[in-house]
């Protein structure tokens, strides 16, 4: 037991700069946030002295919930298109031969080698009314020279999945770098189809990775501010965009702080229950190897 | 060849190529029902991509598979009626024990009842009943092991494919668990087909055993076979130790013993049921444990050849000495099970002067012979 508290030690020790670090840069300034919040505005844009609830009820603003909702559905239709293209590619990366391993990681990693905004301007030239896209659609047929690719939600998704596939790849081909493939053989030995197999073996066996990449994907979506910003326009807004308009065009920071205050905890809650979920089975498991 | 009715698997001219090495080269077997029949071979010889054919996780480039008579060639592993032990077991971490064991009866659908009970038929025969809510990652070696047998077993397979099961165990656990396989096998009466470079597994399990080399199965037999009669340089090299003398056929007495010469050694008695004929040159092996070894003159009874030497180093196994000998420019290995069975009760010492002989029938001429298989032997300093 001395040799565990100890350990402890150790740990808080090697921890301390790190958390100090956080709590300093991180934590404090959140915690402003939230408290600005409760905060009147002035009309030069300042934080005014005292507390007041104003602010909370003027988030009952009649556009919020649209757009809370579309920064919702968004997010969560982000992520599960990036995990649903991540998982094929993880699995086939993870497959390859040793010498194409290398390769394959460089190829999802060479897109952030150029700056994010580049890439995003990029799909602007792309999708615009005289861009490539637009013109192998139409020639293809699948368009009308009238339809907008821009300027929508469905062109915010695209580029959100495009910003976050690596994202999301990186940490299931982790995952699916150490599964032992020959479970899927185990499996398929045991009568199982390849999909079965794939459904009911691989896919439990990555689990932790597609937990990581729901959590990278879908965290850093929800705040979208640039994608949006550039291309969604006014019918594709997200919450993001609400707070840098409340900061930049009305100048009203205490509204700003409690939108973000929103969105923080939106992120904040479904995580703290996820790892508490995670806590919960351990101990299970502990007790059952105790018997 | 025996007759379908109890030919379990019969593997026809098969062949497997990676890229253009062939991993398996025109191998044909007949498996028989309810044996024991181990694929014995060094790492690289072809017997898991072997195995691994017969379980439908690889194609053969040419030749069949049949199973009890049918071709299974081309069917994929969850139509064929065998299962598999895998080398580190591939248990499923993510489900628990009893899981694991009823993963093959849920996927063919059956009621979970039944389920339920025919695991607890398992759990009782591989005496794991405490451990069924448990993980994998919770249950040592063994007992993952008695799990992954007990998976495969649920299945009723015709057939069980063992590949190098017990390689991951240390040697005590191996050799208990050993013991278990073979009453499990007892009390199922299905064809094993058990993959091992571990030539004590092979020997102490088997009905059959197959020695495979580079692709190809060099000889089949019983474990007795293999050993006392090996055919060929490679299985006497690989199969326990040996002695190998080059040398010409002088005289051939009877049907049953020939002289041969060796060089500089001069003339021994050889057992012989070879057709051979004088002038031929042949190959002996000798295997260490057969000769004897002594500072007096042995008897003579005119079975036995002997030669004279010194011994040039001693090494102490525990069970046994190995004793190196020159003989001219030979350098014979000699194993004894100790070193006080001489008449004097002195151990024999290094630079003694002795006698080493052995009875002609204990020598064995190999049908074929290559050099290479000489760094298969032990040598001194090694």
């Amino acid at each position: 037991m001395a040799d565990r508290t100890s350990e402890r030690k150790q740990e808080w020790l090697i921890s301390a700069p790190s958390m100090v670090w956080l709590t300093v840069l991180f934590l404090a300034p959140t915690l402003l946030v939230f408290a600005i919040s409760f905060r009147p505005s002035t009309p030069f844009g300042g934080v005014g002295e005292g507390w007041t609830l104003q602010t909370i009820r003027e988030l009952a603003n009649p556009n919020y919930p649209a757009i809370i909702w579309r920064t919702v559905w968004l997010s969560l239709a982000t992520t599960v298109i990036c995990l649903g293209l991540a998982v094929p590619c993880a699995y086939f990366m993870a497959r390859a031969r040793a010498r194409w391993k290398p390769v394959l990681l460089m190829l999802v990693i060479i897109p952030f080698w150029t700056n994010f905004l580049i890439r995003i301007f990029a799909w602007k030239v792309l999708l615009h009314p005289e861009g490539l896209v637009k013109k192998l659609l139409l020639a293809v047929g699948l368009v009308e020279p009238r339809d907008i690719l821009m300027y929508n939600e469905n062109a915010v998704l695209l580029v959100l999945v495009y910003s976050y596939l690596s994202f999301a790849i990186l940490p299931i081909y982790a995952a699916a770098e150490k599964f032992d493939f020959s479970l899927l053989e185990a499996a398929m030995d045991l009568g199982a189809t390849r999909l079965r197999a794939f459904l009911q073996v691989f896919l439990p066996g990555i689990s932790r990775g597609l937990i990581t990449a729901a959590l990278v994907v879908f965290i850093p979506a929800l705040g979208s501010y640039v994608i949006p910003d550039l291309m969604g326009g006014p019918s594709g807004e997200m919450i993001g965009n609400k707070i840098a308009q409340r900061v930049f065009v009305d100048r009203n920071l205490p509204h700003a702080s409690a939108l973000a205050a929103v969105l923080t905890l939106a992120v904040v809650v479904p995580m703290v229950a996820v790892i508490f979920l995670q806590r919960q089975k351990k101990p299970a498991r502990a007790k059952e190897a105790g018997g | 060849m025996p007759s379908t009715m109890d030919t379990s698997i019969q593997i026809e001219g098969v062949t497997k190529r990676f890229g253009s090495f062939a991993a398996v080269d025109n191998v044909s077997a007949s498996i028989a029902r309810g044996e024991v029949f181990s694929l014995l071979g060094p790492s690289g010889c072809g017997k898991t991509t072997l195995l691994r054919m017969i379980a439908g996780f690889e194609q053969p480039d040419e030749g069949r598979i049949l199973l009890d008579g049918e071709d299974i060639t081309d069917l994929p592993p969850n139509r064929r009626k065998v299962n598999t032990i895998f080398q580190n077991y591939a248990l499923f971490p993510h489900m628990t024990v009893r899981d694991n064991i009823g993963y093959g009866l849920k996927v063919a659908g059956r009621a979970g009842a039944e389920i339920r009970s025919e695991v607890d038929r398992m759990l009782d025969l591989i005496q794991m009943g405490d451990h069924a809510g448990k993980k994998p990652s919770q249950i040592s070696g063994g007992q993952k092991q008695r799990v992954a047998i007990a998976r495969a077993l649920i299945n009723k397979p015709r057939v069980l494919l063992l590949d190098e099961p017990l390689a991951a165990l240390d040697l005590k656990l191996r050799q208990r668990m050993l013991i278990e396989l073979d009453n499990i096998h007892d009390e199922v009466g299905i064809t094993f087909l058990y993959v091992t470079h571990d030539q004590g597994e092979a020997m102490s399990l088997s009905d059959t055993i197959a020695v495979m080399n580079k692709g190809k199965i060099e000889q089949t037999g019983r474990p007795e076979q293999i050993y006392e009669a090996p055919r060929s340089s490679f299985v006497a090299a690989f199969i326990g130790d040996t002695n190998f003398f080059e040398g010409k056929v002088t005289a051939v007495l009877d049907d049953e013993y020939s002289r041969m010469t060796i060089e500089d050694l001069g003339e021994v008695l050889v057992f012989n049921d070879k057709r051979i004929q004088v002038g031929s040159p042949v190959h002996l092996s000798l295997r260490p444990e057969k000769f004897r070894i002594s500072r007096e003159s042995p008897p003579e009874n005119g079975r036995t050849n002997r030669l004279e030497g010194v011994v040039e180093d001693i090494v102490y196994l525990g069970s046994h000495t190995r004793y190196w000998v020159n003989v001219k420019d030979y350098r014979i290995a000699v194993t004894q099970q100790h070193g006080r069975f001489l008449l004097d009760e002195k151990p024999v010492a290094w630079n003694d002067r002795v006698f080493v002989w052995w009875h002609a029938d204990d020598g064995f001429m190999l049908e074929q012979y290559r050099e290479d298989d000489e760094e298969l032997l032990t040598s001194p300093g090694e």
